[in-house]
C-alpha cells in the first residue's frame, strides 16, 4: 500500500479523539464508572437528533449542546433512578441508555430524509472521510475532526490539570473530599459534562463503539500498569495512541494479505487497543497474570531447594547415605523440578555431587542448618502453645519454615531439643 | 416519506379506525408474524430478565449482546467458506450465541485475574468485540458469494425481516425457556438472594449460574432480529425492573414481568406497524421504557408517589405528636397556653403552628377560647401518651446509655414517635411502672 497524506491525517485525527477520551476514561475507571461512559457515549444519538429536529440544521454548537444536555440528563436519570427507584446502578444504567437510545433510534428515522447521519455512522463513524471535510485556519487547510477533537482534548487537559488533585481525592475517597471542602457530587457531574462533550466531539469522525472503547480500554490497561495516578494518565495516552496509530495501519495492511481490500478503521482501532489491553493483561510486571504465574513458580522453586537441602541435612544427621533415596519420592515433587532445583543448588555451591552421591558443600550446610533450625523451633513454638498431636506439628512447621526469617527465629525462643527429640541445629550467631 | 418535505414535517397520515383494527387484532399476515414474534420474545425475555436483574448481572448481558456481532459474522464467513448458504438464520443463530458465551467467560476472566472491577471488564469486552465484529463485517461485504448486505440488520434489528419460520422459532424457544425457568425455580431463587445457602442445600450452584447465563445468552439471540444488539438487554432488563414497583414474591414477579414484556412486544407492534418511519425494535424498547416511568412513578411497591405519601403521612403524624407535646408542657408549667408560648417550645415556622392547632381542633384534641388553647380530655390522653415515651426513652438514656440529661432531648425528640407498646413495655420493666410525672431535664433547657 501507500502511504498518503490523508493516512497521516486518519492516524492523527483518530489520536487526538483518543487520547481526549482517555483523559476522563482514566477517572472512569477509576471511580469504577466506566459504564456510565458507556451509556453516555450511546445517550449522545438521541442528543444530536434533538439538536437536529429542533434547529433543522447540522450547527455542531447545537449539536454539542444537545448531546451534553441529554448526557447529563442520563448521569441525572441513573442516580435518580438507583436512589429514589431501589434498583441497582448497573440496572439504572441499562434502563436509562436503552431507552433513550431508542428514543434517538425513533427520532432519527422520523428525520431520515432530511439527515446525511444516519444511525450505523453513530457507531462506526467515518474516519475514513475525515480528511475530505476540511477547514482554512490561517493559511493552512486543516481536516475539521482534527481541529474538533484536538479543542477536546486540550480542554479535558485544562480541565483535568485544574482539578487534579479535586479528582483525585473524589476518586479514591469521596468521604474524605466532603471533609475537605470538596463536593463529590460537583465533580461527578464536571466529569459527566467531559464525557458527554467528548462523546460528541468524538463520535462524528470515529463513532461511539471507538469512543467507548478508548474511554475504557486504554485507561483499565494502565491501571495494571502502574499505581501512580499521574502515571495513569500518561501511560492511558500513549496506549491509546499507540492502539489508534496501530488500527489504522492494521486495518490498511492486514485485510489485503487475505484478498479484502481493507476494514473498518475504527472497529480495528477498537480490536488493536483491546490486543494491546491483552498484552498487560497477561504480561503486566505487577498485576500481569504471566508475571503472576512466574512469581508463583519462583517460590514454588525456593521452596523445593530449600527442602533439599533440608533433606539433605537430616540424611548427614542421621548419617545416611542418600544413595537409596530419591527426591522425588521423598519430597513428592516431580523429577523435572527435582532436577531443576539440584543444578540451582550446584551453581549456587550449596551442594556438590560426589558420585554417586549428593552432599552438602560447607556453605550449604549453613543453610540447610538455618532451614531446618526454623522447622524445629516452629514445632516447639506450636507445641508449647497450641498443644496438639505432634505428628500434626510437622505439617505446619514445614510449611512455615520457608517464610521464617532469623529475626522471627530469635523470636521463636531457644530450645535444645524439638518436640520429635531432635536436635535443633544452634544458631550461626552463636 | 416523500423527500422534499420541510424538515420540521413529520406529520403522517392518520391510520383509519378500520385499519388500526386489523391490526390491532392481527388480521393482516406480515404484521401477526412481526407481532406474535415480539410477544412471545417479550414473554420469555421478561422471564430470564428477572433473575438476570436479580443476579446484578444487567449489564454482562449488554456485553454479552455486543459480543454476538462477531459471532455472526464469523458464522456467516465460514458457512459461506463451506459453500453454504450464507444466511442460514440458525447457522448464524449458534454463531452469535458462542460469541456471547466467549463475553462473558472474557468477563469473568478479567475480573477473577486483575485488580479491575466488573464495569471495567464489562466495557472492555463490549466494545473491543464489537469492534471485531464491524471489522468482520466489513470484510464480510466484500466476499464475492453469500450476499452479506443483511447482517448489519442484526445490530438495530429488522423486524420486517422476520418470516413465519422465526416467529415459530422464537415461540418455541420462549416455551422452552419458560419451563426450564419453572422447572428451576426454586434453585435459581437461591442462586439471586442467596448462593450459599443454595450451596448449603448441595445445590450445584455453578452449572445453574452456567444454565441462567445460557438463557440469556439464547434471549439476546433471538432478540437479535428483531430488537437488535444494541437494544436486546433492553426488553431484558427493562420488563423486569418495572415488575419490581408491582409486586415483591418472585412468582408474581416473573409473571408481571412476561406481562409487560409480551404487552410491551404488541403495543410496539402495533405502534410500528401503523406510523410510518418507527422502526419496530426501538419503538418495543420506547413502550417498555414508558412503562418503567409509569411504574417508577405510580408503582404500589416504592414507587415514587406512593414513597412520598408515605413520607407525608409520618411527618403528619410526627408533627401532630410535636404539638400535643409542646401544649402539654406548657400547660404544665401554669404559664398561659397562648399561640406564642406553643411556637416558642420548638423553631417551627408559625404558619405551621396554626396549622396543626387548627387540625388540633378539628381532631377534637383541643379548643380554643380567645387566644388561649387547651387540650380536651382527648387530646390530654394522647398527649400524655407521648410525653410518656418520650420521657421514658429520655431516663432510659439517661440511666443506661450514660447520656448527660440536658443531651438526651433530641434523642427522645425522634425515638418517640416510633416506640411500640411491646418496646413501652420493655422499657417500663426496666425502669419501674411509676408514671413518669415529670421531665429528668429542665424543659427550659434544650439541647
Amino acid at each position: 500500500m501507500i502511504w498518503t497524506p490523508i493516512d497521516t491525517w486518519i492516524c492523527v485525527i483518530a489520536s487526538l479523539c483518543a487520547a481526549a477520551c482517555v483523559l476522563p476514561g482514566c477517572i472512569l475507571v477509576l471511580r469504577r464508572m466506566s459504564l456510565m461512559g458507556d451509556a453516555i457515549s450511546h445517550t449522545v444519538l438521541p442528543g444530536i437528533a434533538i439538536a437536529f429536529l429542533v434547529t433543522g440544521s447540522r450547527e455542531p454548537t447545537a449539536m454539542l449542546i444537545g448531546a451534553v444536555i441529554i448526557g447529563l440528563l442520563t448521569a441525572f436519570l441513573v442516580q435518580a433512578i438507583e436512589t429514589l427507584g431501589k434498583i441497582e446502578t448497573g440496572a439504572a444504567i441499562g434502563i436509562v441508555f436503552t431507552v433513550l437510545f431508542a428514543a434517538g433510534l425513533v427520532l432519527m428515522r422520523q428525520a431520515v430524509d432530511h439527515v446525511d447521519i444516519d444511525p450505523d455512522c453513530v457507531l462506526y463513524g467515518a474516519v475514513e472521510f475525515a480528511y475530505f471535510d476540511q477547514i482554512t485556519i490561517g493559511s493552512w487547510a486543516v481536516p475539521r475532526a482534527a481541529v474538533v477533537n484536538g479543542v477536546a482534548l486540550i480542554a479535558n487537559a485544562i480541565i483535568i490539570l485544574i482539578f487534579y488533585k479535586e479528582f483525585k481525592i473524589t476518586s479514591f475517597d469521596s468521604a474524605l473530599a466532603m471533609t475537605q471542602g470538596i463536593r463529590p457530587s460537583t465533580m461527578h457531574y464536571l466529569l459527566m459534562t467531559m464525557t458527554a462533550a467528548t462523546a460528541v466531539a468524538a463520535f462524528e469522525t470515529v463513532g461511539s463503539i471507538l469512543v467507548i472503547a478508548m474511554l475504557i480500554v486504554p485507561a483499565s490497561a494502565a491501571y495494571l500498569l502502574t499505581d501512580k495516578y499521574g502515571a495513569m494518565f500518561l501511560i492511558a495516552i500513549a496506549i491509546a495512541i499507540v492502539g489508534s496509530i496501530g488500527g489504522h495501519i492494521s486495518a490498511v495492511t492486514i485485510p489485503p494479505v487475505f484478498g479484502f481490500s481493507g476494514t473498518s478503521t475504527a472497529g480495528a482501532m477498537a480490536v488493536v487497543v483491546g490486543f494491546l489491553f491483552f498484552l498487560t493483561w497477561i504480561f503486566s510486571p505487577k498485576h500481569g497474570v504471566w508475571s503472576a504465574a512466574m512469581r508463583r513458580k519462583r517460590v514454588q522453586q525456593d521452596i523445593i531447594r530449600e527442602d533439599i537441602l533440608g533433606l539433605l541435612w537430616r540424611l548427614e544427621e542421621r548419617s545416611r547415605e542418600n544413595s537409596d533415596i530419591s527426591f522425588e519420592n521423598a519430597l513428592c515433587i516431580p523429577k523435572r523440578s527435582v532436577k531443576r532445583a539440584i543444578r540451582h543448588l550446584q551453581k549456587l555451591g550449596n551442594i556438590c555431587l560426589e558420585y554417586p552421591l549428593w552432599r552438602l558443600t560447607e556453605q550449604g550446610r549453613k543453610e540447610a542448618a538455618l532451614i531446618v533450625r526454623s522447622h524445629r523451633l516452629w514445632e516447639t513454638y506450636l507445641d508449647k502453645h497450641f498443644p496438639q498431636d505432634v505428628y500434626q506439628l510437622h505439617q505446619s512447621a514445614e510449611r512455615l519454615e520457608h517464610v521464617t526469617s532469623t529475626q522471627m527465629q530469635s523470636r521463636l525462643g531457644d530450645a535444645e531439643k524439638d518436640p520429635h527429640g531432635s536436635k535443633v541445629p544452634p544458631s550461626p550467631d552463636n | 416519506m416523500n423527500a422534499g418535505h420541510s424538515i420540521s414535517d413529520v406529520s403522517f397520515v392518520f391510520p383509519t379506525a378500520e385499519q388500526i383494527w386489523r391490526v390491532l387484532v392481527l388480521e393482516e399476515y406480515n404484521t401477526r408474524v412481526v407481532i406474535l414474534g415480539v410477544m412471545a420474545l417479550g414473554i420469555a425475555a421478561g422471564i430470564v430478565g428477572t433473575f438476570l436483574l436479580l443476579r446484578k448481572r444487567a449489564l454482562t448481558a449488554d456485553a454479552l449482546s455486543h459480543a454476538t456481532l462477531p459471532g455472526i459474522t464469523v458464522a456467516f464467513m465460514v458457512m459461506v467458506g463451506l459453500g453454504m448458504q450464507g444466511k442460514s438464520m440458525f447457522g448464524l443463530m449458534v454463531g452469535a450465541f458462542i460469541f456471547g458465551c466467549v463475553g462473558v467467560l472474557l468477563i469473568l476472566g478479567i475480573r477473577r485475574t486483575t485488580i479491575l472491577k466488573d464495569d471495567a471488564a464489562i466495557g472492555i469486552v463490549l466494545s473491543v468485540l464489537f469492534g471485531l465484529g464491524l471489522c468482520l463485517l466489513r470484510l464480510a461485504t466484500e466476499m464475492p458469494t453469500g450476499n452479506a448486505a443483511g447482517l448489519n440488520g442484526f445490530i438495530f434489528g429488522k423486524a420486517s425481516s422476520m418470516v413465519a419460520g422465526d416467529t415459530k422459532a422464537i415461540s418455541i424457544v420462549a416455551i422452552c425457556i419458560g419451563v426450564i425457568v419453572l422447572t428451576l425455580r426454586k434453585e435459581f431463587t437461591a442462586l439471586c438472594f442467596d448462593e450459599k445457602f443454595g450451596a448449603a442445600q448441595g445445590w450445584p450452584i455453578l452449572r445453574l449460574d452456567i444454565v441462567l447465563m445460557s438463557l440469556v445468552a439464547i434471549v439476546t439471540v433471538i432478540a437479535l432480529q428483531s430488537v437488535g444488539l444494541v437494544l436486546a438487554v433492553a426488553m431484558l432488563i427493562v420488563p423486569a425492573a418495572s415488575a419490581r414497583y408491582w409486586c415483591t414474591k418472585i412468582g408474581s414477579l416473573l409473571l408481571v414481568s412476561a406481562l409487560i414484556g409480551c404487552l410491551g412486544g404488541w403495543l410496539g407492534g402495533v405502534v410500528s406497524a401503523l406510523v410510518p418511519r418507527m422502526p419496530t425494535g426501538p419503538v418495543i424498547v420506547l413502550v417498555c421504557g414508558g412503562w418503567f416511568v409509569f411504574s417508577f412513578i405510580f408503582g404500589p411497591v416504592n414507587g415514587i408517589v406512593v414513597r412520598l405519601w408515605k413520607v407525608w403521612r409520618l411527618n403528619r403524624r410526627v408533627a401532630m405528636q410535636h404539638i400535643l407535646r409542646a401544649m402539654f408542657e406548657v400547660s404544665s408549667e401554669d404559664t398561659l397556653c397562648n399561640f406564642e408560648s406553643i411556637a416558642n417550645t420548638r423553631s417551627w415556622p408559625q404558619t405551621q403552628v396554626k396549622r396543626l392547632l387548627s387540625r388540633l381542633e378539628r381532631h377534637r384534641f383541643a379548643t380554643r377560647k380567645g387566644n388561649c388553647w387547651s387540650l380536651t380530655a382527648l387530646g390530654m390522653a394522647e398527649a400524655k401518651r407521648v410525653v410518656r415515651n418520650h420521657r421514658l426513652w429520655e431516663t432510659y438514656l439517661i440511666n443506661f446509655a450514660d447520656i448527660a440529661p440536658n443531651h438526651v432531648d433530641r434523642d427522645a425528640d425522634m425515638i418517640e414517635h416510633v416506640l411500640g407498646t411491646s418496646m413501652v413495655e420493655k422499657l417500663e420493666a426496666l425502669l419501674g411502672n411509676d408514671p413518669i410525672t415529670t421531665s429528668p431535664h429542665p424543659l427550659g433547657e434544650r439541647g
